[in-house]
């Protein structure tokens, strides 16, 4: 007897997150972002090249520099945990121990490198 | 197909809750998944005071302690209590598992238990795996000779190549990882799933095995092997201890090299 109506055990709603999981629909959503955030740069280049000040105006704005540490987070966060895929790739890292230890290193390399990035822009270091 | 909400029949609402009648003073509040198949109702979870100080350390006995002494009609799979059959898989916490296997003192505050994720469910904590099954019958999990090649010795397998079956033979099919993958939640209809990958990865690593091209070949598909994400939840769950997620990259990594 077939019974069309049988409910759908709860999923999403219910499943706990773990490192793992957190970060890899995380590095779908960077990726989603850094597609436009991509977008968005080259079509600040574009325009520049009608009025040189916009990077000094885009720099200065509160928004303006949001958008841009924002940008170097994604960016690095993508890099990062790309690396861990790599690695993935060819065999290494399956461990959960070591899944989960490179998991939290690819978050704080993340953070170290977008603040590189960012001050390397500057001009600061 | 991705679908993050629940379809309007498997709304979860509310359900009876059963007060402590011993006067224990060691209760733990446990919310468990109801459906019944013969009522038009919607899922609900029923919340039970259990007392503690007499009930086993696993989950599993609490759900027998609640079906012997509160709710008969609460319905799950179980047979050997010990690990190796894996019959009471599980959602528990929010985390897949055998329920015979799992200590209960290892959770703080109220006890959760639902079916494992996104199956159609036949009664309670009862999901259908049908599917899974089919399947795992895809991948023909039994040793393959070349046909036509009589060998009247048996075929030897040294050490190092039983070795590597080592990590792969221990898994039961509970089906604790596959149920755990959102890939699997979304696209279960094509995509294999870790229980299934790992077993076919167990028969392609298998020394004895004359068709280990034909198997790989077999699995080497865009849906049902490269929806594989390395998300992890599988060896997350895994009560065995066993590593599909390794398995399933092992696969790709034979795929790319051969």
């Amino acid at each position: 007897m077939e019974n069309k109506d049988k409910p759908l055990s709860p999923h999403l709603q219910v499943y706990r997150w773990h490192i793992s999981s957190l970060l890899s629909i995380a590095h779908r959503i960077v990726g989603v972002i850094n597609f436009i955030g991509f977008i968005f740069i080259s079509s600040v280049l574009l325009f520049s090249s009608f009025n040189s000040q916009i990077f000094q105006i885009i720099s200065q704005s509160f928004f303006g520099k949001f958008l841009i540490i924002s940008l170097c987070w994604s960016f690095s966060f993508q890099i990062v945990n790309e690396i861990r895929h790599l690695a993935w790739d060819i065999g290494y890292g399956f461990d959960l121990k070591v899944s989960q230890i490179t998991g939290i290193i690819s978050i704080i390399a993340s953070f170290v490198l977008a603040i590189l990035l960012y001050l390397l822009g500057r001009n600061i270091i | 197909m991705v679908q993050f909400s629940l379809p309007q029949n498997s709304k979860i609402l509310k359900g009876k809750y059963y007060e402590d009648k011993t006067g224990s003073n060691n209760l733990k509040k446990v919310n468990v998944y109801r459906w019944n198949p013969s009522s038009n109702e919607n899922p609900r979870i029923d919340t039970f005071e259990v007392d503690l100080n007499e009930c086993g350390p696993k989950v599993l006995d609490i759900l027998f302690k609640i079906k012997n002494e509160i709710d008969s009609t609460l319905t799950f799979r179980r047979s050997c209590a010990h690990g190796v059959c894996g019959s009471c898989a599980m959602n528990v916490d929010g985390v897949n598992t055998l329920s015979c296997i799992k200590s209960h003192s290892d959770i703080k505050g109220e006890l959760n238990i639902y079916p494992l994720p996104h199956l159609k469910v036949i009664k309670d904590l009862v999901g259908d795996l049908t599917t899974l099954y089919k399947q795992y019958e895809s991948v023909e999990p039994w040793l393959k000779a070349k046909v036509g090649e009589k060998t009247s010795a048996e075929i030897k397998q040294s050490q190092e190549d039983r070795a590597k079956l080592d990590g792969y033979y221990e898994c039961i099919l509970c089906a604790c990882c596959s149920t755990s993958c959102p890939s699997y939640w979304w696209n279960g209809d094509k995509y294999l799933g870790p229980a299934v990958l790992l077993q076919a990865y167990r028969w392609i690593t298998d020394s004895r095995d004359e068709e280990r091209k034909e198997r790989l070949k077999k699995v080497a598909d865009e849906l049902k092997l490269y929806r594989c994400h390395t998300i992890m939840n599988c060896t997350n769950s895994c009560p065995k201890g066993l590593n599909p997620a390794k398995a399933i990259g092992s696969i790709k990594k034979m795929l790319a090299t051969s």
